[in-house]
């Protein structure tokens, strides 16, 4: 067997463990060996690589590994677990990135007129994927890490704007193709990086995880294609795995927003809120806030309590004094669960995720479909930070953004208890007519410190 | 590369796509955070590509591109399989007191986990060769 039919067969290997990861990945039981597989595959194809004949510069290649991994390998692991979805989008658009670079510089090393032109397509398809994807995931973390407003950007002219960027890289790429001139892809280079940018600012924060996954397969596609432009069968793989399940997630994922991709993408959500005039009502109607005490009272004498966590809670780190709580009441009697919407905190699984992570037991978080048949039976439902997954303009008024949305239905509950920062509408932007209900009763301040006064008083009774 | 070779390539990649979207076809809503994470640490395998462009790059320009290629395609392999595991680790409590609390549903499955997926990589691989 020469050397290269053995790299060849360990790529196929490494290309097995790809598919047998993405099945590990898609159980519980099975996701995190499922990863594992995924990497082992992964060190297996990198190791490979050393071995091909004809490369050289190997020094120069460890370094640049050094460097990526300095970088990587603490940032994964240092993240605070609810900055969890912006890394997802730095690592998404590095990747993005380095696939754009192949191909330019694929571009650069070959003679022009020696191209074919499948092979001018392939090269500028893993330029425009791989830069819209790294543009767009620099501008979700933006986003995300709060580095910009998460609220959508939009100027009027949008859409036309964007629609003559895209044009434009699309009448330049035919040009490419008729003479690939190196002036022409550096330009398809740089529109497809306005774009990415272009195409990113009006999505609105809470509709960015979705847009990362989006990304995310855009990457796979990127990946894929500059696969084809090294023809590296490896890379087309896992590309096109990506990019398909990455597809396949994406849908997903806006299903349980209750939404379509296309709304998501394309309707601003601010654009509606400025033109809904009852917004400006809110700061009219009084609302109702109680003390720790009031509120202790309150839950230490009930039967069943709900707690609804949401970012506010992942935010303030808040987890464990939840816990507490729910266990000081439970030790009362009092029958503690929790109702997790399927986007609480800032991605589907969220905040499954930052629950576990402070040892809330598994049976105790219900799934929407689950808790809502609860609430009716329920004597408080505790709010910690959420807002839009509690809102029931979702069920009530059609105008709104975020009608059709499934909710959590908090207001089946015989009192409400939100624990907020502020008046401040969610991460859509939407008031909330709940907080202005008669039963709801408001705690303000910070959820960490919110629950800790209510668990000090939970104690003094 | 001739006109079998591309027609190979798009081959390999129409069966990929198929594969990539039965494969994930029922997936748990709470799975979706890391599962994204997953496949974002699969594309790192750009890595790859990114080495071999900087190890056969012939102009200084080339090797600048190809380098800065390899930096950014590390950052995407390493950083996407840590942080995976460690949204996955997470898990472990769940799958622990469910196995205790529904000893049925949950201790059997989950002690055949590791096993089942060993031999599932290698009975894989002959069968898809």
């Amino acid at each position: 067997m020469s050397l290269d039919t053995g790299i060849r067969l360990a790529y196929l290997v490494a290309a097995i463990c790809f598919i047998i990861a993405l099945r590990g990945l898609s159980g519980p039981k099975t996701a995190r060996a499922g990863n594992l597989v995924g990497a082992a595959g992964m060190l297996l194809a990198i190791g490979m690589t050393f071995a091909t004949p004809g490369l050289s510069r190997f020094g120069l290649m460890a370094a640049a590994m050094a460097i990526g991994a300095v970088i990587g390998f603490p940032a994964a692991r240092l993240v605070k677990m609810t900055a969890i979805p912006q890394m997802v989008a730095a690592f998404n658009g590095v990747g993005g990135g380095a696939a754009a670079l192949i191909a330019l510089s694929t571009f650069l090393k070959a003679t022009p007129a020696d191209l074919a032109i499948y092979e001018v397509v392939e090269i500028l398809l893993g330029v425009i994927i791989g830069s819209v994807s790294f543009a767009g995931s620099i501008i979700a973390f933006a986003k995300l890490q709060e580095l910009m407003s998460g609220r959508p950007i939009t100027y009027p002219g949008q859409q036309v704007l964007n629609g003559a960027v895209g044009a434009g890289i699309l009448a330049l790429g035919v040009a490419a193709c008729v003479s690939p001139h190196t002036w022409i892809v550096v330009t398809i280079a740089v529109l497809a990086l306005a774009f990415g940018i272009a195409f990113v600012l009006p999505i609105g924060g809470a509709d960015v995880p979705v847009l990362i996954s989006l990304l995310n397969s855009f990457t796979g596609l990127a990946v894929a294609a500059s696969g084809f432009v090294l023809h590296a069968v490896v890379l087309v793989v896992a590309g096109t795995l990506v990019g398909a399940s990455g597809t396949l997630l994406t849908r997903m994922m806006s299903a349980a927003m209750g939404r379509s991709l296309p709304n998501i993408l394309f309707s601003a959500f601010g654009s509606v809120i400025t033109a809904n005039a009852e917004g400006q009502e809110g700061g009219d109607r009084s609302v109702r806030s109680g003390s720790p005490d009031d509120i202790a009272v309150l839950l230490a004498y009930s039967r069943k309590v709900i707690i609804v966590p949401g970012y506010g809670l992942a935010v303030a780190q808040a987890q464990h004094s939840a816990r507490e709580l729910a266990e000081l009441l439970e030790s009362r009697g009092v029958e503690v669960l929790y109702a997790i919407h399927p986007v609480a905190g800032r991605m589907p699984g969220h905040m499954n995720v930052l629950l576990a992570e402070a040892d809330v037991p598994y049976e105790k978080l219900k799934e929407m479909d689950d808790a809502n048949p609860e609430f009716q039976t329920t004597d408080v439902a505790l709010v910690v930070g959420a807002n839009d997954v509690v809102n029931p303009a979702a069920k009530n008024s059609p105008g709104s953004p975020i009608y059709g949305m499934p909710i959590l239905q908090v207001d089946q509950a015989r009192n409400v208890v939100f624990l907020k920062r502020s008046m401040r509408p969610g991460f859509a932007g939407i008031d909330n007519d709940l907080l202005f209900d008669q039963k709801t009763t408001l705690l303000f301040g910070d959820a960490k410190d919110s629950l800790s006064k209510l668990v000090a008083a939970v104690k003094r009774l | 590369m001739n006109g079998s070779d591309i027609l190979t390539l798009v081959t390999v990649f129409v069966l990929s796509g198929f594969v990539g979207f039965e494969v994930i076809s029922k997936v748990p809503s709470v799975l979706h955070t890391p599962l994204m994470s997953g496949t974002n640490a699969i594309h790192g395998v750009v890595l790859v590509g990114s080495m071999i462009v900087l190890g056969s790059a012939h102009g200084s320009v080339e090797i600048a591109l190809g380098f800065l290629a390899v930096v950014l395609a590390t950052v995407n392999v390493v950083g996407g399989f840590v942080v995976t595991d460690r949204m996955l680790e997470m898990f472990k409590g769940p799958a622990r007191t469910r196995a205790k609390s529904t000893p049925g549903d949950g201790s059997a499955p989950e002690e055949g986990t590791g096993p089942q997926l060993g031999t599932g990589s290698q009975g894989g691989t002959g069968g898809t060769l």
